[in-house]
């Protein structure tokens, strides 16, 4: 056996090269190689390891611009211990990267379809690579819908993106609230709502789902009844991680580690599996 | 596999006092000699210096929640079987130092621990631990990432492996398909054979390594009737069995995932999670970060953990399998079922000792036969 293979456990220092509040508990970081580590290209879902020097390391998606590898970005909503003490990261500081791992939402073999993305709260994260991708790539897709979900309307997450995306003529993009609050006039109830409001061919059409699991369950049973089947449907999963590549076991849901053969799964792969309660 | 000269040459019949002699053999190689030796009621694995450490005439017996050793005149170095310790604790230690963070201007350094590894020899490595370690390679080296640390230790590890001629009792590594007969992977297979006034081994090579030692080892060229004897006590230890698995249980433990049966074991279950600790091929580890107080240096360590802990399947806002019948379903399903999809093997090699040290009994053997005994049934 090789004994000179890489350790996939440690981390690379970087550096916080900007940071910039999103909302009350969540902001966003963009991270470079501390010293000349060549940029690494990532495919949309995918994440990285972040460590915070003595506090832990947790998994955190790509959120930024996969044609522009130069720029690692991350949007994290603080929630506990390791994310507060990214929060309080500043621009010059260090931090400790692995990755990046996982699976990717198939954006390329979604070509020729309607795309619709159903997601809510820091769910947009990690599908913020995706909508540029297919914004950039915007010829290859059918009608392109995004649906997203925020508890008040303060919480809602890349407002100047979905403002963008909401005034594009060749795009659909929607946004409702939990909670009305202020002047919010827009749709107040669950995203699963938005789903049937938007026009698409649901026999034609690749969804990408993102959020709590109770969201994802709802949303998987909208689109099929709307004829959206099963392996058309991607969704990501959350689940512990402490290695991200295998080898620690945390992440396990049924046969499959979270951490390599997902967090995007085909929902038909594992449809046996997700109604299961705690597995 | 003892019957013909393999390519590592033919059986050879040593004196029991070749065992001494092979301890010393592997020291003066530069080798630390790990084997089976007594330490407070049971028998462990950790360094020998010679025979004399090892068990010779101690035999355990062994049920569901119960261990103990007593002395018999019939109990060779060997006659006892596997208890608490395993051989994943030198290839995969309990607690590892994955890194050094150094705090420096305007951020930190990191510095990775020293890997070369210890050249250990395993001295008494069943033929389920040898399955085992065999499963452990697959986790640790045989996927799309590799543990570099594991690669190292293991590369470096020398087996001497022994044929069971009793199985012990909570033993069924036969319905499992890895013993009591060692299969391939040993650098040498001892027999050991004790009837009357006669103590010997019958020996063989699996690699130069091992031919090397016997050569040296010299003894006697083994005849048909030394090989077909072994043969036979390994095949009477096979019979003698008590313990099998339930056929196609994979499937069974897939397709029963709502089982009442989860909540019954789950009120029997402690959650003290010493099934996995002992466990062979249980490899889950946690990862903790250790702070100087100074706070100029940290280290993260990883260390062994199991899916029965409420943090290992915690994620915000709480765990996934809060119910002990998740966590014990957990356990078993990966084991017996999920371990397929994953390894394209059983994660269970018959060893028993999860049976013997669980406090309360619990018999991973009798869960799947219950289930098996009432299929299809769902919780209402
Ligand atoms: C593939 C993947 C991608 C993710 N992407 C993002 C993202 O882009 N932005 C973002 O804000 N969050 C993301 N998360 C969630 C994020 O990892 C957790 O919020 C974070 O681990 C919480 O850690 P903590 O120490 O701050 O919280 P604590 O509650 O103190 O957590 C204690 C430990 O539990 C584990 N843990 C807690 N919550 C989660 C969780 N939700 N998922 C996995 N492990 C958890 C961690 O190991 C953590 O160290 C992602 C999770 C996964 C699995
Ligand atoms: S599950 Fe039990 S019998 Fe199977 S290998 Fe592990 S400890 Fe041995
Ligand atoms: S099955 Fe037995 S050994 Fe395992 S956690 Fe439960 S009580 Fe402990
Ligand atoms: S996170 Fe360790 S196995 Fe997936």
């Amino acid at each position: 056996m090789n004994t000179a293979i890489v350790d996939p456990m440690i981390p690379v220092p970087y550096q916080v090269r900007s940071f910039q509040k999103e909302l009350s508990d969540t902001f966003t970081i963009e991270l470079t190689p501390a010293s000349g580590r060549r940029p690494f290209h990532f495919k949309p879902g995918q994440f990285n390891m972040l460590y915070a020097y003595g506090t832990g390391e947790v998994p955190i998606s790509m959120s930024g611009d996969p044609a522009d590898p130069s720029k690692v970005v991350h949007t994290i909503r603080a929630v506990g211990t390791v994310t507060d003490t990214l929060m309080a990261l500043r621009e010059g500081d260090n931090i400790g990267l692995r990755g990046p791992f996982g699976s990717s939402w198939p954006v390329e073999a979604a070509e020729g379809h309607d795309l619709i993305i159903v997601t809510g709260g820091i769910g947009l994260a990690p599908l913020r690579p995706a909508i540029y991708h297919v914004l950039k790539h915007r010829k290859k897709y059918g009608k392109v819908c995004i649906f997203y979900g925020a508890r008040t309307p303060e919480d809602i997450l890349f407002r100047k993106d979905l403002e963008s995306w909401r005034g594009r003529f060749d795009m659909y993009a929607d946004v409702t609230v939990d909670r009305g609050t202020g002047d919010w006039a827009g749709p107040v109830g669950v995203v699963t709502n938005l789903i049937t409001r938007g026009r698409f061919d649901p026999h034609h059409t690749v969804a990408f789902v993102c959020g709590p699991e109770i969201m994802m369950r709802f949303s998987v049973q909208t689109l099929n009844g709307l004829g959206v089947t099963n392996d058309r449907i991607h969704v990501s999963m959350e689940r512990n991680m402490k290695c991200a590549v295998g080898l620690c076991g945390f992440c396990q849901f049924g046969p499959t580690f979270v951490c390599k053969d997902g967090p995007v799964f085909r929902f038909d792969r594992i449809q046996k599996i997700f109604p299961v309660r705690e597995l | 596999m003892t019957g013909e000269a393999g390519a590592f040459g033919a059986p050879r019949v040593l004196a029991a006092k070749a065992l001494d002699q092979l301890i010393t053999l592997l020291a003066q190689d530069g080798y630390e000699v790990i084997g089976p030796t007594e330490r407070d009621g049971a028998v462990v694995y950790d360094t020998v210096d010679g025979a004399a450490d090892l068990p010779l005439g101690r035999l355990d017996e062994q049920e569901g929640g119960s261990y103990r050793l007593k002395s018999s005149r019939k109990a060779g170095y060997f006659h006892h079987v596997v208890g608490p310790h395993n051989w994943k604790r030198f290839l995969y230690p309990p607690h590892q130092v994955l890194f050094t963070a150094a705090r420096r201007r305007g951020g930190f350094s990191i510095t990775v621990p020293d890997a070369a590894p210890p050249k250990r020899a395993f001295v008494g490595v069943r033929a389920c631990d040898l399955a085992a370690i065999q499963k452990q390679d697959t986790v640790f080296t045989g996927r799309d990432y590799k543990d570099p640390g594991y690669a190292a230790r293991r590369a470096a590890a020398l087996v001497v492996a022994v044929n069971c001629t009793r199985a012990g009792g909570t033993c069924f590594c036969a319905s499992m398909g890895t013993g009591p007969q060692v299969g391939p992977g040993y650098d040498l297979v001892l027999t050991e054979r004790l009837t009357g006034d006669r103590h010997e081994f019958l020996a063989q090579a699996g690699s130069q390594a091992g031919a090397d030692l016997l050569d040296k080892l010299k003894g006697r060229a083994a005849k048909d009737d030394d090989v077909k004897a072994a043969e036979a006590a390994v095949t009477k230890a096979s019979r003698s069995m008590g313990r099998t698995m339930v056929d196609g249980v994979e499937t069974l433990l897939k397709e029963n995932l709502e089982h009442p049966r989860w909540d019954e074991v789950a009120r029997r279950c402690l959650y003290c999670a010493n099934c996995t600790m002992v466990c062979p091929t249980c490899f889950c580890s946690n990862t903790q970060d250790e702070t100087s107080l100074d706070g100029n240096e940290a280290q993260r360590v990883r260390t062994w953990n199991s899916c029965f802990s409420i943090e290992f399947s915690y994620i915000h806002g709480g765990a996934i399998r809060r119910e002990g019948r998740s966590r014990y379903r957990q356990w078993i399903t990966h084991k017996l079922a999920h371990w397929h999809d994953q390894f394209g093997s059983s994660g269970c090699t018959g060893c028993g000792r999860c049976i013997t040290w669980c406090p309360v009994g619990i018999d991973i053997t009798e869960e799947a036969r219950a289930i098996a005994a009432d299929k299809g049934r769902t919780k209402t």
